[in-house]
């Protein structure tokens, strides 16, 4: 269990308070199933300020989404099992009924879906989406909505957003559909922004425009954001803190340029070799995880990663297949946490890891976040 | 948008008139001797007599040169030999009965009110049943409601047409005299008297295909809320019910409007069953007896199968017309 608000973030400016606006602790979310008990997300707990970006990373099925949709309580209640804690501005959501959920929802906590284009009503023009979320928490008249539906699609960037905004999302690009999510997602200032893989389904240099565009947004709302990936350039581009996920638990988390820097879970190690880097020497190798995420049914005993760990034979015993790894702070202080049983993980990355995925940008030699994760990071906001 | 509609109904007139060279080739040309069971009813059938018979009905000329004898008549009407007699049938003209020797055209357009009536009335009553039903049933998913209702359904569903309307006019018509009768009323004697002769018919035939409907429309319901769009509207903080009578029913809707215009069309070319068992003088049980009568009155068989044959090809093509404002992803610019 950590509490990210703790921790000396890089950027930590003075417009952030010390109060976490979303705290979320020892979640526990588990989905009964004919063929047992699937546990989604276990022990999970992590926090969020205002003006601050954490990025969750993991593979499929890591209990990313599971997580956020918790936040939102979009879980069907008779087929999902919640326990622990999670507080939006100090209200408690597990357990809260509709009318505590219904105001929150979209206007303090607004959500971003992976792919706009399912996400999106086809049957419903995209300003009569907004002007719909906009009308469920302002008692405003239509006119009055449409007018900041139109105001939306244009700080989102949508060129002739005055006509664009009885066009329906099949008639918009895939980027411009992403703006419209998030106009959407924006009408009504929420404190907290979800951005679930905004950027997947989108071409690169649409990705970038879209990062861009949330960042000038995040700085202009103050609002927290949490960005869920599996791509780390994201994560380096957008994200103060990063929590990264494995079979439903935190097996990683501190400030960005640590984790990025400094990873000291196997786990996190397989998700950096498998970022290809253009700017790389093209004797940099790319080193997919070998196997499979787990099965979340019969999740594997002890550290949920071993069958796939190849550094299993540096720890004693069989320790990793027969107990789980406490999350506890490694060797950079007690922001950086990991759950893992290897006693010199450092030693190994940087004698085994880093030569093999970047042998041009060993210590010493250039930037190591710039050159392990693709993109250039602009933690200096 | 006019364009395409006019592209459509020239398509669909195509369809038609490849449908009834079929239908008019299938059963002139298949059916051997259609003149024998004619010469047969008018006594004694001897060789020379049938031949005569058959040169007065033109059955001996070629196909073609029938089938154009038949479009003529269509349009502008014609002079049709039968027998010892012809008979005068004016456009549009589809021959003579040969049971009745009346204009087909007249027979169908006598028939129809009621078939008309029992398809409005009914279609309206498994439309708007069925599918509050499937909705509920979907809102109320795995609940003892859900099942209860999709259970029924089935059973309903199971029950042959036939046996249903039959047990129902039995029961409720003949034995407690709950729906007294339930012949065909022009609606110009009354509105009263004309819903009152229809309302078990109607329910019969309203009930026995909501349950399909009800099962269709919870089907694309479930689908349609797993879906992304609902997921996004549920976080935007739209109440549950908004979220299913508007974002969910709205999308689910479509693919039952497909259906229903398939089912209409069917209904419109007249419902034999329900015709037969209520006693109703409607194109279903003229075809019925068309079919049973001896001789066989192929004039109108030959009528009643073009007619259902338009009638689904124009379904299509108001379904299709209707999909453009439905879904804005088709619509046609």
């Amino acid at each position: 269990m950590t509490d990210l608000s703790t921790t000396p973030s890089l950027d930590d400016g003075a417009e952030t308070s010390t109060t976490p606006y979303l705290e979320v602790n020892t979640l526990t979310v588990r989905f009964p199933t004919h063929d047992g008990l699937v546990q989604a997300v276990t022990d999970l707990s992590y926090s969020v300020q205002r003006g601050q970006t954490l990025g969750i990373v993991g593979e499929s099925g890591s209990g990313k989404s599971v997580s956020s949709m918790a936040i939102l309580g979009l879980h069907d209640l008779r087929s999902t099992r919640l326990e622990g804690s999670i507080k939006v501005g100090g209200q408690e959501i597990i357990g809260a009924g509709q009318s505590i959920m219904r105001p929150i929802r979209g206007a303090d906590v607004a959500m971003i879906f992976q792919d706009p284009l399912t996400a999106l009503h086809p049957f419903f023009s995209i300003g009569a989406q907004i002007i719909e979320a906009y009308r469920i928490h302002h008692k405003v008249s239509k006119s009055t909505a449409k007018k900041k539906a139109i105001e939306m699609l244009d700080l989102v960037g949508i060129p002739q957003a005055r006509s664009r905004v009885d066009d329906y999302p099949h008639q918009f690009s895939g980027g411009m559909r992403q703006r419209a999510m998030i106009a959407m997602a924006l009408v009504n200032d929420p404190k907290l922004l979800i951005a679930d893989e905004p950027t997947t389904a989108l071409d690169v240099t649409v990705q970038a425009q879209i990062l861009d565009l949330l960042q000038e947004l995040q700085r202009e709302f103050n609002s927290a954001i949490i960005m869920i990936t599996h791509d780390l350039g994201v994560v380096a581009e957008m994200a103060d803190e990063v929590l990264v996920m494995y079979g439903g638990r935190a097996v990683e988390n501190g400030p960005t340029r640590e984790i990025l820097t400094h990873p000291e879970m196997p786990y996190t190690w397989g998700l950096l070799s498998s970022v290809p880097d253009v700017s790389a020497d093209t004797d940099a190798r790319l080193i997919p995880i070998p196997g499979n995420p787990p099965s979340l049914l019969n999740p594997p005993t002890g550290c949920a990663f071993h069958p796939r760990c190849t550094h299993v034979d540096k720890v004693p015993g069989e320790l990793c297949a027969n107990q789980l790894p406490e999350l506890l702070p490694g060797s950079h202080g007690t922001g950086h946490t990991k759950r893992c049983h290897l006693s010199n993980p450092e030693e190994i990355y940087a004698m085994e890891i880093l030569p093999a995925i970047a042998p041009d940008r060993l210590p010493g030699t250039g930037d190591p976040v710039e050159g392990v994760a693709g993109t250039t990071t602009e933690e200096g906001r | 948008m006019l364009g395409y509609i006019v592209r459509r109904l020239l398509a669909a007139l195509l369809v038609v008139i490849i449908t009834s060279m079929a239908v008019f080739a299938l059963f002139y040309k298949a059916i051997p001797n259609p003149a024998g069971p004619v010469c047969a009813a008018q006594g004694r059938c001897t060789a020379d007599r049938l031949a005569l018979i058959e040169e007065s009905m033109g059955l001996n000329e070629p196909i073609t040169t029938q089938y154009g004898k038949f479009v003529k008549g269509v349009f502008v009407g014609r002079d049709v030999p039968f027998g010892s007699s012809t008979y005068e049938c004016d456009a549009p003209c589809f021959g003579i009965s040969y049971g009745t020797r009346q204009p087909v055209t007249d027979q169908l357009v006598k028939a129809y009110p009621a078939t008309l009536t029992l398809a409005l009335g009914g279609a309206t009553i498994y439309l708007t049943f069925g599918v509050t039903l499937g909705v509920l049933a979907a809102r109320a998913r795995g609940t003892i409601w859900d099942r209860g209702l999709v259970g029924f359904s089935l059973v309903i569903s199971s029950i042959p047409y036939y046996l249903f309307a039959l047990l129902a006019w039995i029961f409720l018509t003949l034995r407690t005299n709950i729906f007294p009768d339930t012949e065909y009323q022009p609606i110009t004697q009354g509105v009263l008297p004309w819903i009152g002769a229809m309302l078990l018919p109607w329910l019969v035939l309203g009930i026995a295909q909501s349950t399909q409907y009800a099962r269709f429309s919870r089907g694309e319901m479930l689908e349609t809320l797993g879906e992304d769009y609902i997921r996004s509207a549920s976080a935007k903080g739209v109440p549950r019910n908004k979220v299913i009578f508007k974002h969910a029913l709205r999308a689910a809707i479509v693919p039952v409007v497909t259906i229903f215009g398939l089912d209409f069309a069917a209904l419109l070319a007249g419902t034999v069953f329900t015709e037969k068992i209520f006693g109703i003088d409607g194109v279903g049980l003229l075809a019925l007896d068309s079919v049973i009568e001896t001789p066989m009155d192929l004039p109108v068989i030959n009528a009643t199968v073009m007619l259902a044959a338009a009638m689904v090809v124009l379904a299509n093509l108001v379904v299709d017309i209707l999909y453009g404002y439905l879904d804005p992803r088709v619509r046609i610019g």
